[in-house]
């Protein structure tokens, strides 16, 4: 198992690599706006801009970039400064990190504590009100942007512009270290938002799982040994049917660690999302390029801890 | 000894409502076992042998069943029994061994954890750590090889004889009166087979339990069963002792089953004979006899008459418990099966042997232009 980890985590250092590169690639070969330009304002003299691009080192070729940035990267850590607040991207990404953590955890606990009971209920009942309550109001967060849901949740609850000014509104989010109680408030729209589309689709794949796993022959010898219903239920069929889902699920928090832009956006959550978001607006390459790295980073890791967990939750795939 | 009887099912009827309509899948059976004994019932894949006995477990329950007649463990109905009462029966008085241990085992749950939640389901009191040493020792019970070690092992890391083994020991936690056997053997290899049959025989003596042996193989009841009730399209078509079934059969259908099933002691060269046809819609059964439509010896009034299952009137015996359904006289029958049990060995067909009337030959050709292709092995 050991040498599997390890190899996997190398294999993620090449990743990564190959990540940067594209990122870079990208940036320079598709049109963009051009940092200079930015920096130096609308009517810059030529020896401005020529003066910005040699202090950002744009005027050398792109091949002696990539290698500073790839060198520094590797070998310091450091992922370069912001063309335009010249922070260093790494302080940056700390900075902003919380924020994203905060934003995604509490947006899973809410989706697995929905989720999984849904699932499991629509599933049983099947065919019922409940059933049909659950997988129509599925088919609604699917199908709902999460931007547009953010707006409306702006409109209805947020305390500066809401109909019914309940919760704290866009750009109330407070570090946690601050104030705890304002941290969890400014968070509770966000959170419902995120979750919404998660829960939504999470639900229904599990009442699905579920739905064949009460039809095995091992469901069945379990009521044949005189286990109550919901022993059946929730242990023994859902322990098959949620097994599957923990994959996705692992996932899914490596992509949302790396930012969730549109609800981060929204919302105005100064986490990953948004520093992203505002790079590219930017034209911040190095910062850009910082953001994107992270999200790999951390899809890459989510990936061998799932594959890792897997093993724990399912024997079968331990021997083979 | 049926006054004996721990297991009675009277007149179960169960039906499942679909949407092409109402599946009978069983339809008016009756059948008792005692203490110490063993009832084979045996038919092909959905003569409603299985129905009937999950039926009596209580595990057909559901909005689309329709369920009548009465199944009385030691006098207590089940059918009218309410779900926490069934419950409590189930894997203490009533176990049951599934088919394919590999499905009917939790993939991801340790075999002894398994066993151990039978134990703890039926009996409060008992800890995690006593309920594992009882796992342990019905392990050794059934002869699980090295059971210390097993108790910890997962499902897929058995064979499936050993998986089987610990099936039965599982049903087995709470020393049940009636254990059901579901084709216990169909998914092993065959002498894997034989040591399950052994197993269970031996399990049967040791706790006097009534056991009930679903299979479609006769060669499996030969071995195991007191008693033999044979099920054709969710009746019974014939019942007896084994011994006397395996002796004087008298359903074209169970003659079917016979003449299909391999032989060691038949004659080199000795083919196996298919029953033509297949098993019949359940939705809209057959008019008349249900077997009409695949028997070599129809004539035109087994069409519309329904035959009852009926004791043999046959030669002043005493009732031997033999019963029938058949409308063919008893002389007759008897005298198909002498010519048919001759014949065995010779290479011929079955329809083809039976050349007693035109009608028959008709019918035969009826079934080959259906379709030689649709024939199958009742065993397949």
């Amino acid at each position: 198992m050991a040498a599997y980890i390890l190899r996997r985590v190398l294999w993620g250092v090449v990743l990564l690599v190959l990540v940067s590169l594209l990122t870079f690639v990208v940036f320079y070969v598709l049109p963009s706006a051009d940092p200079a330009q930015l920096r130096a304002g609308r009517n810059a003299d030529p020896a401005t801009l020529a003066q910005i691009r040699a202090n950002l080192g744009l005027d050398r070729p792109l091949t002696a970039q990539y290698w500073t940035f790839l060198t520094q990267a590797l070998l310091h850590a450091n992922l370069g400064y912001s063309y335009f607040s010249q922070a260093s991207v790494g302080s940056l990404l700390v900075d902003r990190l919380p924020a994203t953590i905060s934003l995604t955890l509490g947006a899973i606990v809410i989706w697995v504590l929905v989720a999984v009971p849904l699932g499991v209920v629509s599933a049983v009942r099947r065919g019922t009100w409940v059933d049909k309550l659950t997988t129509g109001g599925a088919l609604l967060g699917i199908s709902v942007p999460v931007y547009w849901l953010g707006l409306v949740a702006l409109y209805l609850f947020a305390s500066d512009i809401g109909k019914f000014p309940l919760l704290p509104g866009a750009g109330s989010y407070v570090p946690l270290t601050d104030d705890p109680w304002k941290w969890l408030t400014s968070l509770i729209l966000p959170w419902l938002v995120l979750a919404s589309t998660f829960t939504a689709v999470y639900a229904r794949l599990l009442r699905g799982n579920m739905i064949e796993v009460l039809s095995e022959d091992y469901v069945r010898t379990a009521r044949a040994k005189g286990l109550s219903e919901r022993r059946v239920v929730w242990r023994h069929a859902l322990r098959a049917a949620v097994t599957p889902l923990v994959t996705l699920a692992g996932l899914d928090v490596g992509l949302l660690l790396g930012g969730a832009v549109l609800t981060e956006t929204v919302f105005g959550i100064p986490g990953i999302g948004r520093l992203n978001y505002d790079a590219i607006v930017h034209a911040d390459y190095p910062v850009i390029q910082g953001t994107v790295l992270l999200a790999a980073f951390f899809v890459i890791v989510a990936n061998i801890v799932v594959d890792v967990a897997y093993a724990y939750l399912d024997p079968r795939v331990r021997t083979a | 000894m049926s006054d004996a009887a721990i297991l009675r099912v009277e007149d179960l009827r169960v039906g499942f409502a679909t949407p092409e309509g109402l599946v009978q899948a069983v339809d008016g059976v009756s059948w008792a076992v005692a203490p110490g004994r063993t009832l084979g019932i045996v038919g092909e894949s959905g003569s409603g042998k299985t129905v009937a006995a999950m039926t009596a477990m209580g595990l057909t329950r559901g909005r689309r069943t329709r369920v009548s007649g009465r199944v009385l463990l030691d006098g207590e109905d089940l059918l009218s029994a309410p779900p926490e009462r069934l419950r409590a029966l189930r894997g203490d008085a009533l176990a049951m061994v599934f088919q394919d241990p590999l499905s009917a085992l939790h993939p991801l749950l340790r075999v002894g954890d398994q066993i151990a939640e039978a134990v703890r389901a039926h009996r409060a009191g008992v800890s995690r750590a006593a309920a594992r040493a009882r796992a342990v020792e019905l392990l050794e019970h059934v002869a699980m090889p090295d059971a210390a070690r097993r108790v910890d092992a997962y499902p897929h890391e058995l064979s499936g004889g050993m998986r089987q083994r610990a099936m039965i020991a599982m049903a087995l936690a709470n020393e049940p009166r009636v254990l059901i056997a579901d084709e216990p053997t169909t998914a092993l290899d065959v002498t894997v087979q034989k040591q399950i049959l052994e197993l269970l025989r031996r399990l049967r003596d040791e706790l006097g339990m009534a056991m009930v042996l679903i299979t479609h193989d006769l060669g499996v009841v030969a071995e195991t069963a007191d008693e033999v009730a044979v099920m054709y399209a969710g009746r019974i078509v014939e019942q007896a002792p084994a011994a006397e079934l395996f002796a004087a059969p008298q359903h074209p259908y169970t003659w079917g089953l016979l003449r299909s099933m391999p032989r060691l002691d038949a004659e080199a060269g000795a083919e196996l004979v298919p029953i033509p046809g297949r098993p019949p819609s359940l939705i809209h059964p057959p008019s008349g006899c249900r077997f009409h439509p695949r028997c070599a010896y129809v004539r035109e009034r087994h069409r519309e008459v329904d035959p009852p299952l009926a004791p043999l009137a046959g030669a002043g015996a005493a009732d031997t418990g033999h019963r029938v359904a058949c409308l063919l006289s008893e002389t007759e029958r008897r005298a198909i099966w002498a010519r048919l049990a001759q014949g065995a060995a010779r290479r011929r067909s079955w329809p083809a042997s039976s050349s007693s009337s035109s009608a028959s030959r008709s019918r035969a050709a009826c079934c080959c232009a259906g379709g030689s292709a649709r024939w199958r092995r009742s065993t397949a």
